[in-house]
Formats: C-alpha cells, structure tokens, sequence
C-alpha cells in the first residue's frame, strides 16, 4: 500500500510537470468520482460498523460450531455479509481452527469473505451497474460454496 | 408516481440516516457504558473510516491520471474483446501485486473498464483481484497454513474465471456507468435514461 502511494505521488509529479491542464483534469475527474459514490461509501461504513460489532470471535464460534451442513452454510452466509480486512479475518479463522472448527466451515467462511460482498453492494452497483453486480455476487457466493466444498476434500 | 418519489428520496437518505444512527449508537455508549454494542459499531466504523482515508485517495488520483494518460488504444489492445485469453495472466498479474480491501479495485476497475477494457476481463480482474493478493496470501499462509492457501487459491482461479464469463453472458452490452455528467443530472434521471437505450 506504501509503495502504491510512493508510486502515485511520483506519477503526479510528473504529471504536473508534464502537463497542468491535463493534471487538474484527471484529478477533478477522480474527485468527481469519489464524490458520486460518497453515499455508498457512507451506507458501507455504517453497515460494517454495526455487523462487526455483532460479530465477536466467541459468538463466530458458537455459530460454526458442531457437525453437518447448517454450520457450512452459515460460515457462507456469515463470509459473504461481513467486511472483515484480511489481517483481522486471518487470524479470526485461525484462531477459530485451533477451537475445533472445521475445515470445511472455515473454508467457506474464508472463500465467501473474499468473494462476496453484500456490504459492498450498494458500491458496486454504482461502479458497474446493479445487474451486473448482484449477479457477480450470487454467482461468486455459489463459487465460493464449490471451492469451499473441493477444498474440504483436498485437504482432508 | 407520488409513491416512486418518495422510495427514491428515502434511498438518497438512507446512507446518512445510517450513518447518523451508528454515530448515535457511539454517543449513547459513552453515556451508558453498559451498551457496548454501539461503542464497538462506532469503534469499526472509525477503523474503516481510517482504512479508507489510506486507500481512496490514492486510488482516485490514480484512476484520474490513468484517465487522461492512458492511450484507451494500448488497453484496448492488450485487455478489450480482441485480446482473447491472453489478457488473463496480465489481469492477473496487476490484481496479485495490489493491496487493500476490494473496493479500492472498483475505482481501478472502472478506469480500466473505460479504456476498453472488455466486461469479461473487469470481472476477471475484480475475481483475481479478491483472492490472489500477494500481501492476503502471506497472511493467509501464516495464520492457516500453506495447503490451505494454496488449495484455495488453485481451486478459486477457475472459479472466478468461470464468475466473469458467466456474468459477461449475462448482462449483454456491458458498459460502464458514466461518472461525468457535470450538469448536476441527477443518478436518477441517468439510469433511466440509460435503461431506456438498453431496452430499445
């Protein structure tokens, strides 16, 4: 993330020398971009703020506890609402794993987090249309439900 | 039409009502310190704020140099319809050495989408881009192991890969949503505008 910001400071020095116009352009272009998707980016802040706080690593546990399909499907489901940053998540699913939580469940907790974003929905709608996001959505989370499922077979 | 008028109204709203609620949920926790529920809503929504205030800037001002610097030829040309299968390892290859949450690449996504980048490979790239960053795979490889990293990232790249064609066959005619129309035309007005060309 630095080094993006290190490289993005350097490309607009030498935008500015290279060009002004063109420079004020390309940023008035991203800030009126960002100030389109303001609302969502609002909506998303809120949304997480109270999902993560109903979500306690202990309460995760109780809920991907125990044997059969129900605990899978809720660490799809679970995976797929919550924003969780990987260097939160990561930890959690590991933690999770030493508690006894199988495979299986974390393995879709963990594919679903990464693929699904319901939080992010409003965002994305904004970004690409809202077809072809809920479709990206749905199609990633029945994705992310065969992934989980082949790689509770691998690693056995 | 009164009744249309008013659900479009409420949703313009509802970003900042929630908003405004977590921020209440915050105040009533510093009052009553018993209700830790909005002391922790309001500390996430304050640790999501910081994320983003690291990220977004920098991937506007990016979006906006790549935007009146890029040639759309050269995009076109390695990332549009034409390409075929070879822009996958490319899009691959610029998703992996990212960092940060998936909304960072949205703005990314779209730029690119703008230059010619065809609708299959923009969602390639958002797939790549949620499972196969370098900086999640260490974390990943730390905290769950090797075998599971790797039997995750070799079983989710044809997945996503078969997400984005599925998803390009599904909504025919993809193109980006405009973001300039500086004369105040409301989101409204230009979807609708936009679903009647799809529609004719």
């Amino acid at each position: 993330m630095i080094a993006l910001a290190v490289f993005t400071g350097a490309a607009l020095a030498v935008s500015l020398i290279a060009d002004r116009r063109k420079t004020r352009a390309g940023l008035l272009f991203g800030a009126r971009m960002f100030l389109k998707i303001l609302p969502a980016l609002v909506l998303m802040v809120a949304a997480v703020g109270m999902i993560l706080s109903a979500l306690h690593p202990r309460f995760l546990e109780s809920l991907f506890g125990g044997s059969g399909v129900l605990p899978f499907l809720v660490g799809l489901a679970v995976g797929a609402v919550a924003l969780i940053p990987g260097f939160i998540a990561f930890p959690m699913a590991g933690l999770l794993r030493t508690h006894g939580i199988s495979i299986a469940v974390l393995a879709a907790f963990v594919t679903s987090l990464l693929m699904v974003g319901v939080v992010t929905l409003p965002l994305e709608s904004r970004f690409f249309g809202k077809k072809a996001a809920l479709w990206r959505n749905g199609l990633s989370l029945i994705a992310a439900a065969i992934v989980a499922l082949a790689m509770s077979l691998v690693l056995k | 039409m009164k009744g249309e008028r008013s659900e479009i109204r409420f949703k313009a709203f509802l970003p900042w009502i929630l908003g405004g609620s977590v921020l209440l949920l915050w105040i009533a926790s510093r009052i009553w310190p018993s209700f830790s529920f909005g002391e922790r809503a309001g500390r996430a929504s304050f640790g999501m704020i910081r994320e983003m205030t690291g990220i977004l800037p920098v991937m506007f001002i990016l979006v906006g140099l790549f935007e009146v610097w890029v040639p759309r030829r050269s995009i076109e040309r390695f990332l549009g319809r034409k390409a075929g299968w070879k822009a996958v390892p490319w899009l691959i290859l610029l998703a992996t050495f990212q960092a940060g949450p998936l909304y960072g690449a949205f703005p990314v996504a779209l730029g690119l989408a703008r230059k010619g980048c065809s609708a299959r490979n923009v969602f390639i790239y958002l797939g790549a881009f949620s499972t196969l960053k370098i900086p999640l795979l260490t974390f990943e490889i730390g905290f769950l192991g090797l075998p599971f990293s790797l039997a995750r990232v070799l079983i989710s790249l044809p997945a996503f890969l078969l997400v984005a064609m599925v998803v390009d066959r599904l909504v025919p005619g993809w193109t980006p949503p405009e973001f300039e129309s500086s004369n105040g035309g409301s989101a409204v007005s230009r979807k609708a505008h936009r679903d009647n060309g799809s529609s004719s």
